[in-house]
Parts: C-alpha cells; structure tokens; sequence
C-alpha cells in the first residue's frame, strides 16, 4: 500500500470545507474591542483542504488502522472485546452527548441517574462501599486510589508511612503511580512455582518495614493469568501491619461474578471501563478509571457524588475530608454511559458467563500451543496466560518481536510482548470471551505455522511484516532525531 | 442478550480438549472462602431494544443544548461540528483499536496523531505538542509536575483568574506531593500585576495564568510575560477556549514556555463535561521532560525508507522508566483527539479565524445589550473574548429560575465558585448563538418583574473589585 500524505500537503490557498455561521450581528472592528497588542500577528498556519479532500484523507488513514472490528486482537491485559455498536448509540443520543456539565441538577436528572445507578452497579461487582467516577483512566484511578490511602494515614497520625508495596509483575503504572503520589516503590517478589506473591518474601519486606507501610498494589488475577490463591493471608498479612490494600483492576473481566475484591481482603479497587466494561479504546483513550473503596475510606473520595433526594437527584458536596477533585467537571461521562449500557445488557448471569466464557478462551489457546511453545506457568490460567518464545530464540535466533510482528502478516494484532518483565521473551495473549471457536482455532493455527517457520524458514519471520501498510520502522532513528509535527518545507519520503 | 459468540455446544468441545467437563473446574484457583456463592444483586439482562427504550427516557430527561438555547460556558464551551468530523472520527478502525503499540498496523492512528500534534502548535504557536492528556485541568497539573521536577517541591504561583475547578484540582495533587500554592487576586476581571510582582520569586517553580480568564477577560501577558519570567519558574498559560486563538495573541507570541488546556470543544461533543481532550504544547527544550504519548515521524528499516510514524521517546513512559517515568499516564484522549484534528482541518486556516471572530463579536452584540438593561451593569472593564461577567439587579441564582422558565439555560452564577459575587453572572456567547437567540435573553433579562429588581438592589460598587475569596 502506498503512503498516505500529510493533511498539510494536500490543498491548495483559499480551500476550505467548513461553512460557518452568518454574521448576524452588528459587526465592529476588532481594534475597538481589543488593544491591537493583545491579538494574533501570525495566523495558525492550518491546512486549507475540500471537504472530499478530508474525507478521502481521514478515511484513508482509518483504512491503515487495525482494530477490534478488523481481526482478532489478543493483546495481553489490554481486554480488547468487541465494543458493541449498540452502547456507541446510545452515548450520542442528544440527551447525553450534547448536555453541559455545569447546567443545573434539575436540567440533567437522566444523567445524574445513570451515574447514581452506575456507582451501584460497580459497588455490588467489586464488593465495595462507594465508588467515584470521577478518574479519567486506570492510572489516574491509581493516583485517586492512593492519594485516598494517603489521606486516611494521615487522619490517623501515620502519614509517615511511605512505602507501597508492589509486585515485580505488576503494569508499569503502579510504580508511576505511586511515585507521582509521592511514595516509594519496593518490590514483592514472584514465587516462580505460583507464579503468585513470594509469600516469604513479603513477610520479610513487612517485617523490616513495619511501621512505613502505607500499601500493597495488586492485580488478581495477576499480569500472568494467574489467581492468586494468597490472597486472604495476604490481606491479613498487609492490614496487620497497618497497610492498605488496592486492587488494579486491570484484569477484573477474569472475576465478574465469581469473586469480587470486596471479598479478597482490598481497600481500594479501580475499574478500567474500557477493558472490563467494553468501552472502545479509541486508538488510545479515552477510559474510565472508576474508585470503589470500603467504608473506612468514604469520606475521603473526590466529590461530589451522587444522591437521590426527596426532589430527584442531585450532586453532594463531600465533606472536608474529602482529597477534592482530581479532574474538572465529574468524570468521564460518555464512557459511562455506554458502560451503563453493558451492564445492563448482561445482567447478573450474562456477567458471570462473560468471565467463564474469557477463562474457557484463554486455557483452550494455552493449552493448543503448549506443543510448539514455552508456557511461562503452565497451570489453569484465568483470562490470559503468558507463552514465551525462549525456546525460538535459543534455538533459530527468532524473538518474541519477530513473532508478533509475523502475526500480522494473516490479519490479526499481535500479543502483549516483552510484559510482564518477569519472564524473557513473554506473548502475553489475552483472547477475551468475545471471539468464536474458529478465530481461536485459526489463532492457534497461525502460531503454530510460525513456529514451523521458525524451524524451516526463520528469515520469514525475522523479516516480518511483508502484508502490512507499512514495514519494520526505525525507532531509533525517531528518537535520535525526534519529528514530533510537520513544519513547512519538510519532506516526506514515499 | 449477548456479545459471547460460542454456544454451549462450542464450549463443550472446547472444554473436551481441555479434559475437563465444567467451566467450573476452570475456576479451581480461586479458594472457596473468597467464591462469590451467590448471583450478583443487578437489574436482569435486558435486550436492546428494551434497553434502547430505557436509555431514550433517561436521555429524554435531560435538557439538551441542541434543543436548548443556553449561554453557559464557563470551561466547556459550544461550537458546531461539522458533519463530517463525527462520520470520520466514528470510523470502527480507529474506535476500536488500542494504543497503537503495533505501528504497522497503526499507522493510520499514528498520522492522524501526528497531524493532531502539528495542528495544536499551529494553533498555539509553540514547537511541540503531546499526543493529549485527560483534560485541562490534569494537563496543567502534568505541566506543573515538569515545572517542579521528579520529587520536586517548590511553589507554584496560579491566578485566580484560572478556573475554579483547576485550581481545585491543583490543591488535591499540591497536598499529595508536597508542593505549595499561592494564589493570586484579580483586580478589575484580570490578574493583579501588583500581586503576581509580589508573589513570585527565586524559588517559584511554575506560574499559570488562563487566557481568556474565567471571567472571560483577556489578561495583559505582554505584561505578565516579564515577570513570569523573572525567577526560574516555568511560565504556564491554560486555555479552556480554544477558539480564543483565531483572534488573540498566541503563547507563542506572548512567550509562554507551556501552554495546556481543553480541546473538547473542536469537534467533539461536551458529554456532560466527559471525556475531554487535555492537551500540552512548549517549548522544543521540553521534549524529554513531556508527559504522555508522543508520535513521531520515521522510515522504514532496511533498503525501502518509506516514511511512517511510531510512538517516541517512550524511555519518559510509565511502562518502561516505571517509578521513575515523567507521568503515570497510559490511556489518553485519542479518539478525541483525532475528532478535534478533523476539526480544525475542516475550519482551516481561514475557517478557524472566522470563528474567532464570530464569537467576539456575537459575545460583543450580547455584552452591548444586556450592560444596556436599566439595572444591569458590566461588573469589569477588561477586554473580553466570548464571555463576560453581568452584575445582575438581584442574586444571580433568583435571576437564574426566572431564565430557565423562560425556556433557555442562563449563564454561569459566580456565587458557585466565588462568595463574594452573589449577583454576578458569567455569560458565554459562541458563533452557535443567533441574534435571534442573544435578543431573546435580552427580553428575558429586561422583562424580570420589577418587583425583583426593586428587593435586592446590589449595594457594592461595580467595577474595580477585587476577588480574594474563594470556595474550593
């Protein structure tokens, strides 16, 4: 496929696509409104295109993009399920889409219910008190999360408790996390046959650091698939010393019905609606990082929340505990919605069948390549597992990366590669419950084939991509030589 | 109903080859004691067009603003999107995929990204944009945190011109990381140079200013530049209205080094205030410092060097610096980001002043009317952009009700975010007003009984006030 030029390369001056509204009013010039000094000298140099320019361009470049609606996407911990068409409706009905966040409670009463509903929805699947919606995405829930433990040390003269336990496979934005919240990461080590927290481990990390703990972050099922049967000597481990345990909810389609964090021992539990909830990714956003916490952490949450009143619903301000608002207006809305919208569509039961049905999928893959690759922990795996191409590797010269990128020669996405970081040359594969029997069966088949090729004809797959739009880019030339945006005179190489 | 396309008899043969008989024996490493023995207490499964029904009630109980005259803007504001920017945006391959990890397979979210990235410092003047962030408020936060540094503390210096609810959220992250805040009043609708003079000095880490303030004026920064810039600090300006930029001086122009804020408004709709599209754009010097997803330009490997576009200087991101990344962030605004790109492809150079322009003047035309009421008063002198502050004959919230019976949805009661304004009202007017539509408010706001106007008659001066409390 040839390349698609720039936007800015196409169209010609005095193009244009947008009409704009009439002047209807008495216009005056605009130095009598504003001092000259203060308006633009330099207009912003933006593209001057047709409409069918646009279009054929945007359509274009869409054309160049693989999603969940395009092939299979077994991207490990990432949940792709199909995004159903029914929830994007009804996100942009006129009376959700196109309603202003600081109008009036009496104005929005749908919109007040759907997320006073929603909290309860989420409270009873997470087994929790309360849950904010506020948190823009998984991370920000994180920050949110732990901002909350902070503040609860505090109202207990232990603000000194600095230290947030987490494990060594954890996702990255853990760490981050707890960073940008001011606290210090220490590590928990992986038990290599559990393949769930070195329970020895933590004790000796509790032991030493007492009194500093303000935390542990855990994902259960883990980022290898794998519950963590633990969990409640865990919790009583991490509470005894004072610590607060939150649960990423990253892998929360695994335990829909069948287990909630409430339940395992956690304070503090994030939802990523996104992966969970079905809510599209949009090619990297947006999400929705929902917070449920347990009693003792309710005062703290970010207001306002939602109430239902004697005159419909309305927001309540939190009282003076609360940490305050971690973004402006009150979450993510449209993304809400259309989690609202799933729920609703599965119902208690339709739930549980989500997440059987995710497990069923992920150990029937698991167990159709255990012949021609390493299985990191070969026990039943939840919703994802983590194969490995080691044996690949040592023996033909061919990594995880070249058979990613072979997968997307016959038309699907690759795995997760190279996370967690525990295990060398990691696929981490998450099938997710929403693909047939013969996608997986054609999964496996591919896999397979690669791994033959790897044997036969390893340059095929060290090659590799040959069908895709574009071949293997150079990343170590962008970031050398950073071209962060198109500037006038620059060329493009076709 | 269901989106699980394998029936049971699927599963069956699956569950054969695994050798096992049940989806239950597939749950066995999950202990007993932590089982959940019972169904999950939700409404029953719905099918769809059941559920439609129930969502178009929902819906149907909310006043819309396609339906609704409204003049509220206050940080989100109103502006036409032409058809073709949701028909493009909505296109299932970009919906449906994920953070494009995969570039060969992404290249079309990449350029698109790309685009949005050259787009935001064509409109701000700036050398280099972020792929975007959550939304204004937490883009000024991440813009802060470069400012501070990696377990930075310092103080930030932020005018009380700047939204409310940004600054409500800076107080949240200021308490978890340990940096302090000082807030700077505003005299006569902007900044009080006096006081920003005062308050910033050799150990101020960054210093924020909003153009077009929350009130709507347009801030002096040929002025505030200087002394912005007379410590270390990181000078910051955030814009909540984007479509300031068609008319006013660019940070680029007026020599901010960050310039954050909320692109919502181009192209995408305000969803009850989510999700929003942060953005960052600064300076070339803070490349390696910036937050979040950036895309840059790149060739192929080997001998063919066709040109395509990858995720860049990923050492800054989470998932692979950990505790030592620039920011958490993973999952962003994409989607919005590529509707806003559409957007401003749409408008173009021309279209993009031209809006500009629409919302001065109809802003103006609404200004010159409602100041003109007997008993009406603009509250400040500054110049504005789109919005402005009315000092009304009585509360504002009492003006509000008799607004809203009338049919359309008033301006922004200060007395929400300031205590001390109880009659101001903040009024936005975008080019999605007619003069049809500003006329009406005029002879809603004229015809408010007398009787109102003559019980609460405001006794303070107007003009030259000065605002210094604040309810967060």
């Amino acid at each position: 496929m040839s390349i698609e030029s720039l936007i800015f390369e196409k169209g010609a001056p005095g193009r244009r696509a947008a009409t704009m509204t009439a002047m209807d009013v008495p216009a005056e010039s605009l130095e009598s409104m504003i001092p000259e000094s203060m308006l633009r000298k330099d207009p912003a140099a933006l593209p001057e295109v047709s409409e069918i320019e646009i279009v054929r361009h945007y359509t274009h470049l869409s054309q160049r993009n693989f999603g969940v609606d395009t092939g299979f996407y077994p991207l490990g911990s990432c949940t792709m399920k199909y995004n159903p068409k029914l929830n994007e409706d009804m996100a942009v009905l006129p009376g959700f889409a196109h309603i202003h966040p600081l109008q009036p409670d009496s104005t929005v009463q749908g919109a007040i219910q759907l997320i006073y509903e929603l909290e309860q929805y989420l409270s009873e699947i997470s087994g929790m008190t309360r849950v904010t919606l506020q948190p823009s995405a998984g991370a920000h829930g994180e920050l949110t999360g732990l901002m909350l433990i902070k503040a609860h040390h505090e109202s207990n003269g232990q603000g000194h408790r600095n230290l947030v336990l987490i494990p060594d496979n954890a996702h990255g934005t853990n760490p981050a996390s707890a960073t940008l919240a001011d606290y210090k990461s220490v590590e928990v080590k992986t038990d290599p046959l559990t393949g769930g927290i070195d329970i020895e481990h933590l004790k000796a990390v509790l032991d030493s650091n007492a009194a500093n703990i303000a935390a542990i972050m855990m994902t259960n099922p883990n980022t290898l698939g794998l519950f963590d049967s633990n969990i409640l000597e865990i919790a009583t481990l991490v509470h005894e010393v004072g610590g607060q345990l939150y649960y990423d909810g990253a892998n929360a389609n695994a335990v829909l019905g069948i287990t909630r964090p409430g339940d395992m021992g956690f304070d503090v539990v994030h939802f990523n609606l996104h992966k969970t909830c079905s809510t599209p990714h949009g090619g990297g956003g947006p999400g929705a990082g929902p917070i449920g916490v347990k009693e003792h952490l309710v005062p703290f949450l970010p207001g306002p929340l939602p109430a239902l009143g004697d005159n419909g619903y309305y927001w309540a301000e939190q009282g003076p505990q609360s940490i305050g608002k971690v973004r402006a207006n009150n979450g993510n809305f449209g993304v809400l919605v259309r989690a609202y919208t799933y729920i609703r569509t599965y119902g208690p039961d339709g739930l549980l069948h989500v997440a059987q049905s995710a497990i069923l999928n992920a150990n029937y893959i698991k167990h159709e390549l255990a012949t021609d690759y390493e299985i990191a922990y070969p026990q039943i795996c939840q919703h994802e597992f983590v194969a490995t191409a080691e044996r690949q590797k040592e023996e033909y010269g061919v990594t995880a990366l070249d058979i990613a990128k072979r997968i997307l020669d016959f038309g699907m996405y690759a795995p997760t590669i190279y996370f967690p970081l525990i295990v060398h040359e990691a696929l981490m594969i998450e099938p997710t419950e929403t693909e047939t029997r013969e996608t997986l069966d054609y999964f496996v088949s591919v896999m397979r084939q690669i791994a033959e090729e790897a044997r036969t004809n390893p340059e095929i797959v060290k090659s590799a991509p040959h069908t895709t739009p574009v071949g293997r880019l150079d990343q170590a030339l962008a970031a050398r030589k950073p071209n962060l945006r198109w500037a006038p005179g620059q060329e493009v190489t076709h | 109903m269901s989106y699980i396309p394998n029936t049971q008899q699927d599963q069956q043969i699956m569950l054969e080859k695994l050798g096992i008989s049940s989806l239950e024996d597939l749950l066995t490493p999950v202990p007993e004691n932590v089982r959940l023995r019972r169904a999950l207490d939700l409404p029953p499964a719905l099918a769809e067009p059941d559920l439609k029904r129930l969502l178009y009630g929902m819906a149907a109980k909310n006043k819309n603003l396609v339906s609704t005259i409204s003049f509220l803007g206050a940080g989100t504001y109103d502006h036409a999107v032409p058809s073709l920017v949701p028909h493009l945006q909505r296109r299932s391959e970009f919906v449906t995929s994920y953070t494009p990890y995969q570039p060969e397979v992404s290249q079309g979210m990449l350029q698109a990204i790309y685009e949005f990235q050259t787009m935001v410092c064509q409109i701000t003047g700036l050398d280099i944009a972020n792929a975007s962030l959550y939304d204004g408020a937490t883009a000024m936060i991440e813009a802060v945190l470069l400012a501070i540094g990696p377990g930075g503390r310092g103080e930030v210096v932020i005018s009380m011109g700047v939204d409310p609810q940004y600054r409500r959220v800076l107080h949240t992250y200021a308490h978890t990381r340990g940096f302090s805040v000082k807030e700077v009043p505003v005299r006569d609708g902007v900044t009080s140079i006096e006081d920003l003079d005062a308050a910033v000095n050799t150990s101020t880490s960054a210093v924020i200013i909003q153009q077009p303030n929350f009130f709507g004026c347009i801030e002096n920064m040929r002025a505030i530049e200087p002394i912005a810039h007379k410590g270390k600090a990181v000078f910051i300006t955030t814009i909540t209205e984007p479509a300031s930029l068609g008319v006013l001086a660019s940070p680029g122009e007026y020599g901010a080094d960050i310039a954050v804020g909320e692109l919502m408004s181009f192209g995408n709709t305000m969803s009850y205030g989510g999700p929003a599209l942060g953005f960052m754009s600064a300076r070339n010097k803070f490349m390696r410092l910036m937050p979040g997803r950036l895309v840059g330009q790149t060739v192929e490997e080997g001998d063919q060097k066709q040109t395509g576009y990858v995720l860049t200087l990923q050492t800054r991101e989470q998932h692979i610096r950990r505790e030592r990344a620039t920011s958490n962030i993973c999952t962003n605004q994409s989607l919005l980001a590529v509707g806003a790109t559409i957007y401003l492809a749409a408008l173009g150079k021309q279209g993009f002043r031209e809006l500009g322009e629409l919302c001065l003047q109809k802003a103006h035309y609404a200004f010159r009317q409602i100041s003109a009421i007997p008993g009406y008063k603009a509250t400040f002198g500054a110049p504005f952009f789109n919005e402005f502050v009315i000092t009304a004959p009585v509360s504002a919230q009492k003006l509000q009700q008799h607004v809203e019976q009338a049919g359309i949805i008033g301006g922004y009661a200060l007395v929400n975010s300031y205590s001390d304004m109880p009659n101001d009202i903040l009024f936005c007017v975008t080019e999605t007003r007619t003069k049809e539509d500003i006329d009406y408010l005029v002879n809603v706001l004229r015809d408010f009984d007398s009787s109102h106007l003559s019980e609460a008659r405001r006794e303070s001066g107007v003009g030259g006030m000065d605002i210094r409390e604040v309810q967060v």
